[in-house]
């Protein structure tokens, strides 16, 4: 039975379980960071090859009341994943998709991939999430904790959540469950939607139009937003 | 808390104030979330900022720090003048209808009594009238002008919408918004619960912030219910075991009381602090505490405790009786004070970062210097452990020798921990100590049995209490947890395990080193480390987990549950019962004393650890007014508040010589708040060597508005420092939607925030937030006032960034 998670941001606080678990898991060093000129609490500021997820934070002002949006943000593991589509043509089966859990892996063959097949692998990537360890040269990205998943276990970000943002089982399931939230939802939100849950694994459930999170405008696009009156 | 985590998910109304519910217990706080989906529960979050709390709640509404009692006083006086109070609830069971002392009075900010050179209330016109028998005299019309009632609608009269908005900086839409949220659940099938956390703790009125929840509470009828209850959010550093077993300088475990220099013998101390009561319908449970008493003496000194020599009494330290506010005040406010003048010759510091966590940190690291010697139990290398290398201090003209003890981690050895619902639980040793490090438990021990050797090998001036311990030999975490619950050292069952408060004897045959927790580690089973979920159905209706560790008292969870029924024991709102009677007993929690309900023979009254069990809308028992009373912090912005002419608690403890801005000072004229976060705890010590929590949360900034930013000429990311009277700090600034100016008083007044998690010994980050901050206590706590004092802040120019290089914080750019 293929896997789904369903990502609740309505009920997320942000308070990085899941980013700091991820990483804990996976064994990786933690980046030197600093407190950025961007006003958030956003750190690391992105993904990156030590970052599988992250929280990304945006706030904004919509007449007198502040919103303040949380989006733990990580690789959608696609139903037809772009990412194997570019890799494909440079080092084959370097990305697979396990067959059980429709989870899309990033394998060892990544190593051998050109800089230049790196970069349209990134590009080719709706949700700009791959991302390179500049010293082995390995792609990497979210991995499902297939070896969890594997032996009956959750992804270690859904186990570490307390607050119910982090569900996964099985596909049929995780959208039911993400449709009927919706409908809750949307009685205090009428603008929140649920982000292609056609062609993904990992359905965000958002409050406001998309266009109002970092990850679907440019930076600086998204501080203009921020100051809506 | 008065109820428990998962109780909250029963609530219809969740008022957050003075807490960041979400980001520091950010687990629990799925409790909250449930209520919300669950039962379409509103949520409100009042403070300062928005922050990640507010981000969930249905709405925020930002106050001035420091005037919470304006705010509640207000909700106060809507609630009585609206009659939105449960009137059923507040005749059967609070003091509302009790006469007051005529004698009583309030003046211009003052209750009678007051003492000005003391600081010191005299309480005797605070007194209850009573009659030939002794009972409190009553008016059950409620209209006598000195009952209660009448003195509570008077006192909180002067709280109009107008007057609280002006003091506050909250509009009067925004207060009538909470007001009327809050006191719909004032009815027999609504609840409010009210959570709050150091944001009402840390100021120099603390306690009677939360006094005005009591209030409410008792009007609203919301105590004693499923999604009531008086909320306070603890945990973190596991602050309910260390108030349980009284790592505090004014009670012994078990909230005894202290015992004082004019209590010599132990009947002085029982007749001292045993409560009386005449009422037949009244338990008064602390009438009990004789038998809690020796039972924890006999705990202390073992075999050494006898009948002959009042089980060891003379062995514990007393304190002085309070004559002043100084007297007898043994907190770390004062005796930072000894050390700073040299009074102090040496001792130690426990688990605890004063260097970092303790106001006007300047002074306390200078403070310091001035022992001779110091030792320290610690994970990690910090602020105070390494305080003769703190910035501006000479580590050559430091003469004070330091020891530091490894501690283990908590997770390399097994013990116990206590949540803030009073529920204590199990941990197990995850991974063995590495190198010497060993439990600070161990630790404890081993010096002690040293000093104890010494001792009884060289004598000494009052080697009593060290020699006469019944001690250890080895730290083990199940014998302790055994003696806390408690045991029978005489009688037919010696030897034997304590089941419960009614083994309890005052005559040396029973020991308990903590007698609330008697039945947590019966004859048969450890009750600590259960996890099973099995309830019964009654239970199942609110969320009573009895099978899953143990909660104090008896595993009550929902304290003052008597109060959750009617005089006959039928729940006010049947589809959330706590307790009911039924078949000649009680169902669902464990009820607050077996005894029949109210209107039956036998039936007592439910807020049963008050001499007369009813609630109490006015009290006598803190130092600063039996009704709470809106005072400024001690540094403030404004020179007159418009309740009175008082403008701060005329209780507050202020250590003297310490610098003080002058209310109103157009130096200072921004609101400093100060807390934790999510990713760092405390004082960071422990958590700045977390690299993952650290990368998430690098180095101190300080959150500031748009328009305090503009005003300055500082952009988001630019070094800031940040002055008070007693101390500068630099950040990086975070200009943000999520602080507002206020509107107080016609004008404008900024708020800033920072953490205080980032210091000097993790170079790069940051130091000490509170060498800004101001040490000037609750008169009943000494708790600090850390969320509200008055600083400045300006663009850091190259120059000033190099005198204060040694914390030098560059911030980077986003990419």
């Amino acid at each position: 039975m293929s896997k789904t998670f369903f990502i609740d941001t309505s009920r997320c606080t942000a308070c990085r379980g899941c980013q700091v678990a991820c990483k804990e898991w996976q064994g990786f060093e933690a980046n030197y960071t600093k407190q950025l000129d961007w006003g958030s609490h956003q750190n690391p500021p992105d993904l990156n090859h030590l970052n599988y997820k992250v929280v990304k934070f945006t706030e904004f002002k919509i007449k007198d009341r502040v919103f303040w949006n949380f989006f733990p943000d990580s690789c959608r593991h696609c139903t037809e994943p772009p990412c194997k589509l570019a890799a494909d043509g440079h080092v084959k089966d370097a990305v697979v998709i396990d067959p059980a859990t429709g989870a899309v892996i990033f394998t060892d063959k990544t190593k051998k991939i050109s800089e230049d097949g790196f970069l349209m692998i990134k590009e080719y990537c709706p949700y700009n999430i791959p991302r390179r360890d500049p010293e082995t040269k390995l792609i990497n990205k979210c991995d499902m904790c297939l070896e969890r998943v594997e032996v009956g276990q959750v992804p270690m970000c859904v186990k570490t959540c307390p607050t119910g943002t982090m569900n996964f089982g099985d596909r049929g399931k995780m959208i039911a469950l993400a449709r009927e939230r919706l409908a809750v939802v949307k009685e205090e939100f009428p603008e929140a939607t649920l982000l292609d849950e056609e062609s993904v694994r990992v359905i965000y459930l958002i409050t406001h139009p998309r266009k109002m999170y970092p990850h679907f405008a440019q930076l600086d696009e998204h501080r203009k937003n921020a100051s809506l009156a | 808390m008065t109820n428990s985590w998962i109780d909250i998910k029963n609530t219809d109304c969740c008022l957050i104030i003075g807490s960041n519910a979400a980001e520091h217990h950010p687990i629990c706080f799925k409790w909250v979330l449930k209520a919300k989906e669950e039962r379409g529960a509103q949520i409100i979050h009042v403070d300062p900022k928005f922050s990640r709390t507010s981000a969930r709640s249905d709405f925020h509404v930002p106050l001035r720090s420091g005037t919470d009692i304006a705010f509640m006083g207000g909700m106060i006086n809507y609630v009585l003048t609206k009659e939105k109070y449960f009137k059923e609830y507040v005749n059967d069971y609070t003091n509302a209808s009790y006469i007051v002392n005529s004698r009583f009075s309030f003046n211009n900010g003052v209750f009678s009594g007051f003492n000005p050179k003391t600081k010191i209330y005299d309480k005797s016109t605070w007194q209850f009238e009573k009659d030939e028998k002794g009972a409190v005299k009553r008016d059950p019309t409620l209209k006598n002008p000195n009952c209660v009632f009448q003195l509570l609608k008077k006192h909180y009269s002067r709280y109009t919408l107008d007057k609280v908005s002006a003091i506050t900086g909250v509009s009067t839409a925004n207060l009538l918004r909470v007001y009327e949220a809050y006191a719909a659940t004032g009815v027999r099938d609504k609840s409010g619960t009210i959570l709050y956390a150091l944001g009402w703790t840390q100021h120099t009125v603390g306690v009677q912030n939360i006094r005005t929840s009591g209030i409410i509470q008792l009007l609203l009828g919301n105590a004693g219910v499923a999604g009531g209850g008086v909320n306070a959010l603890r945990g973190e550093p596991n602050v309910q075991g260390t108030t349980d077993h009284a790592v505090l300088y004014n009670i012994l475990p078990g909230y005894l009381p202290l015992p004082r220099a004019n209590m010599p013998t132990l009947a002085d101390y029982n007749k001292a602090v045993t409560p009386k009561t005449v009422l037949a319908e009244s338990v008064n449970w602390w009438g009990n505490r004789p038998k809690y008493m020796t039972s924890f003496l006999k705990a202390y000194f073992g075999k050494n405790a006898t009948k002959e020599n009042d089980y060891g009494y003379a062995w514990l330290g007393k304190g002085d009786a309070p004559k002043s506010e100084r007297d007898g005040d043994y907190s770390f406010l004062y005796c930072y004070e000894k050390m700073a003048k040299g009074e102090m010759i040496g001792g130690s510091i426990w688990a605890h970062n004063p260097c970092q966590s303790i106001p006007n940190s300047n002074n306390i690291r200078k403070a310091l210097c001035n022992l001779e010697f110091m030792y320290s139990a610690e994970i990690h290398h910090n602020e105070t452990t390494d305080f003769w290398h703190s910035p501006g201090i000479n580590p050559k003209e430091v003469k004070t020798e330091v020891f530091l003890f490894p501690s283990c981690h908590r997770l390399e050895k097994e013990g116990s921990i206590s949540s803030s619902q009073r529920m204590i639980g199990w941990h197990y040793q995850a991974a063995d100590p590495r190198g010497d490090s060993r439990s600070m438990g161990q630790i404890m021990i081993d010096i002690v049995n040293r000093l104890i050797k010494l001792y009884k090998k060289e004598g000494g001036a009052f080697k009593e209490p060290l020699v006469n311990l019944n001690w250890y030999d080895k730290y083990d975490a199940n014998e302790i947890a055994r003696r806390i619950n408690g045991w029978f050292t005489g009688g037919p069952n010696k030897g034997k395990q304590l089941s419960g408060f009614n083994d309890f004897k005052d005559d040396g045959t029973t020991a308990s080193l903590m007698w609330l927790a008697a039945g947590s580690v019966t004859p048969t089973e450890n009750r600590l480390k259960k996890t099973s979920l099995k309830q019964t159905e009654v239970q199942k209706m609110t969320g009573i987990y009895p099978e899953y560790g143990w909660t104090w008292p008896m595993n009550r969870w929902i304290l003052y549950n008597r109060a959750s029924v009617d005089k006959n024991g039928q729940p006010w709102d049947p589809t959330r019962p706590i307790i009911k009677w039924e078949d000649g007993k009680w169902i669902g929690d464990v009820a607050d004393g077996g005894a029949p309900p109210l209107a039956m023979k036998g039936g007592k009254n439910p807020f049963i650890m008050l001499p007369d069990g009813l609630g109490q809308l006015y009290g006598t028992g803190l130092v600063d007014g039996p009704f709470p009373e809106h005072y400024e912090p001690t540094e403030t912005p404004v020179t007159n508040h418009g309740f009175s002419g008082q403008l701060r608690n005329p209780c507050a403890k202020i250590v003297p010589g310490d610098k003080i801005a002058p209310a109103g000072d157009s130096r200072y004229p921004i609101v400093l708040t100060t807390y934790s976060l999510t990713e760092h705890w405390c004082g960071g010590s422990e958590t700045r060597m977390v690299p993952s929590l650290l990368e998430a949360e690098p180095q101190l900034y300080v959150e500031m508005s748009h328009e305090l930013a503009k005003e300055k000429g500082i952009k988001n990311g630019d070094p800031v420092i940040l002055e008070s009277i007693r101390g500068q700090v630099e950040a990086v600034a975070m200009v943000t939607v999520r602080i507002v100016p206020f509107k107080v008083q016609g004008r404008t007044v900024h708020l800033v925030g920072m953490p205080f998690a980032f210091g000097w010994t993790k170079p790069g980050i940051g130091d000490a937030t509170n060498r800004l901050t101001l040490y000037t206590g609750d008169p009943n706590t000494s708790i600090p006032e850390y969320k509200a004092c008055m600083v400045n802040i300006r663009k850091a120019d190259k120059n000033a960034l190099k005198e204060l290089s040694y914390t030098e914080i560059k911030g980077g750019h986003h990419e």
